[in-house]
């Protein structure tokens, strides 16, 4: 073996990555500088800095960002603290565990497209839906979801798909946890709460730690479930920084403005991406 | 570590327990906090699988039935949504480019990755630590903050609604994950066999074929797998480069989410065949298949 096989045998990976890595960013730093319409090609030239303030200044900006942090935010802690809860739950032997098991970890396999839908048309239908039937059975007025609580419907789904990876991943670290310890806690008269509070939750901080941030990354750029449901209405009321600039570069074909976005969008993801980096590379040795 | 080794009965389960006390139950009361417990957790796991079992159901009803107030329970099943949604959308299509594009991508990315994660697993360098961090950084970037360059290469290339510009950005997507989780695996098979067969004058190939291969085979196919499950449910590039001609099942789906697409029965019929594959494979592999997500973060 020479020291250039093991050289050669890496190359393919890393140049393909790093190609896809610098070109679409460099094309994405050029098309934010300039005017570029996918649908004008006549308008072109510099443009400065115009395309990021025409995404900045959009009024549809905040409200992006801002729902975009909102997303995020109740998705994770819905997904954590449903995560840890469903694990603690299954932790320990019951009748149907294996089953149980299978089920939970169903919906995480289930495409976007039809999770969004699934939800819109048949659980979230003001009339047919069967949320609507339940409501109407407990005599309450049945909720149009989609339209009302735009964005809580999405982080509904959203949650809904992503609680059994937290679940499942949860239940792998309780696995490693040392139960003739537990056993010594509780001998010692430790009760439930305090055995959480000080064994099973630091010990599965860390996994809750890969959670978190597994799950910033994947979700700071909803888009399926987005377009195929609320289409980002009513309004901008379910529009992310994802969907925004979708609709700029698609809708609107204004690549020179989605540009502008996606570099913003690119500096959200790399501070999350940052930390789990880091944590992932203590790890590594 | 004392600790375990002066536990070493209780470990092997030789010292009695008190009576009643399973390891791990709650405290007080044993019986009735473990029906509780088992209760709660079927309760919770029915209420959470709900949507897909409805969906099931959904897609042997008719038209009428599915939205019929109050919902039927029990009905006579019927295979006619399955045959109208080949008849109007073409489903056989959708499914064929979703199988083309998952299996090739992953395929090609199998061959990218499995070099790569052999050198630096058995052949580590300096650097070879910076090359896995800077590649799992690859997989941070969000999709959509390559959409626009993207499309414009793809439109300039021809490449609109192809089965190759899928194949190319799932490949591109799933690369980062492949790499770490086969190095992850290759990493755990011993040196020392690999370096006897060269000792024995294999050749790279013959190493690889006939060493590398078979051990690194259970790492080979649950990478692989997941990568299939990931492109199969790809859903950005699948919804933006794709549509009528080389879109995936994904694809399919989203267009029922137009008010004229709004039969529940086919709807169902269309998303249980699109997902029943993948969640029915997702349950022999859950294991697998989530911690490959966590990048070997959680064993």
């Amino acid at each position: 073996m020479t020291r250039f096989m093991p050289r050669a045998l890496l190359a393919p990976a890393v140049v393909t990555l790093f190609l896809w890595m610098i070109v679409p960013l460099l094309m994405t730093i050029y098309f934010s500088l300039i005017r570029y319409n996918l649908m004008q090609p006549e308008v072109s030239g510099f443009a400065g800095l115009d395309n990021f303030d025409f995404f900045v200044t959009d009024a549809s900006f905040t409200v992006a960002v801002s729902n975009t942090l909102i997303l995020l935010a109740s998705v994770i802690a819905i997904t954590v603290v449903g995560g840890v809860a469903l694990a603690l739950l299954i932790d320990e032997p019951f009748p149907g565990r294996g089953f149980v098991r299978l089920l939970l970890i169903s919906p995480f396999f289930v495409m976007p497209t039809v999770n969004a839908l699934m939800w819109k048309h048949m659980m979230m239908n003001p009339i047919y839906g069967v949320l609507a039937q339940v409501w109407q059975f407990f005599g309450a007025e049945p909720i149009d979801w989609l339209t009302d609580f735009p964005l809580g419907s999405v982080v509904m789904m959203i949650s809904w798909q992503w609680m059994p990876f937290a679940t499942l991943i949860l239940m792998t670290s309780l696995q490693s946890l040392n139960r003739e310890q537990l056993e010594a806690a509780r001998m010692d008269g430790a009760n439930y709460f305090q055995r959480l509070r000080h064994m099973y939750l630091p010990h599965m901080a860390r996994s809750i730690a890969v959670v978190v941030m597994i799950e910033m990354i994947f979700l700071v750029s909803v888009f399926a479930e987005i377009f195929t449901t609320t289409g980002g209405g009513p309004g901008d009321a379910s529009t992310n920084v994802a969907f925004l600039i979708f609709k700029h570069a698609l809708l609107n074909f204004d690549a020179g403005v989605a540009s502008a976005g996606a570099l913003f969008a690119v500096l959200l993801a790399n501070i999350a991406a940052f930390f789990l980096i880091r944590m992932i590379g203590k790890n590594l040795d | 570590m004392q600790d375990s080794k002066r536990n070493l009965p209780n470990r092997l389960g030789l010292q009695k327990l008190p009576k009643g006390r399973s390891v791990g139950s709650w405290p007080t009361r044993p019986g009735i906090a473990q029906l509780l417990r088992t209760l709660l957790a079927w309760g919770v796991t029915l209420l959470l699988f709900f949507p897909i079992a409805w969906l099931a159901l959904t897609a042997f009803k008719t038209e009428l039935q599915a939205i019929e107030i109050p919902p039927v329970l029990f009905f006579t099943p019927t295979l006619e949504n399955f045959q109208e949604v080949q008849e109007r959308s073409d489903y056989l299509l959708y499914a064929k480019n979703s199988v083309v594009t998952s299996v090739i991508s992953t395929l090609v990315g199998l061959l990218i990755a499995a070099p790569a994660a052999y050198s630096m697993a058995f052949f580590r360098t300096k650097r070879t630590r910076d090359i896995l961090m800077w590649m799992l950084s690859t997989k941070m970037m969000p999709a959509v903050g390559a959409l626009v360059p993207i499309y414009v290469l793809a439109q300039k290339a021809g490449l609109l609604d192809t089965q190759l510009a899928l194949i190319i950005m799932f490949t591109l997507g799933n690369l980062p994950i492949m790499v770490w989780m086969l190095y992850s695996h290759f990493k755990d098979i011993p040196k020392e066999i690999l370096e006897a067969s060269r000792m024995d004058g294999a050749s790279l190939w013959n190493e690889m074929r006939h060493v590398l291969l078979p051990l690194g085979m259970g790492g080979l196919a649950s990478t692989g797998l997941l990568c299939l499950v990931l492109s199969w449910n790809e859903a950005f590039w699948a919804l933006n480069l794709s549509s009528a001609k080389a879109g995936t099942l994904a694809t399919l789906i989203a267009s029922y989410s137009s008010p004229e697409g709004l039969f529940w029965a086919k709807l169902s019929a269309a998303s249980l065949m699109a997902i029943a594959p993948v969640v029915v494979f997702g349950w022999f592999c859950q294991k697998q298949l989530v911690q490959g997500l966590t990048f070997g973060a959680v064993k």
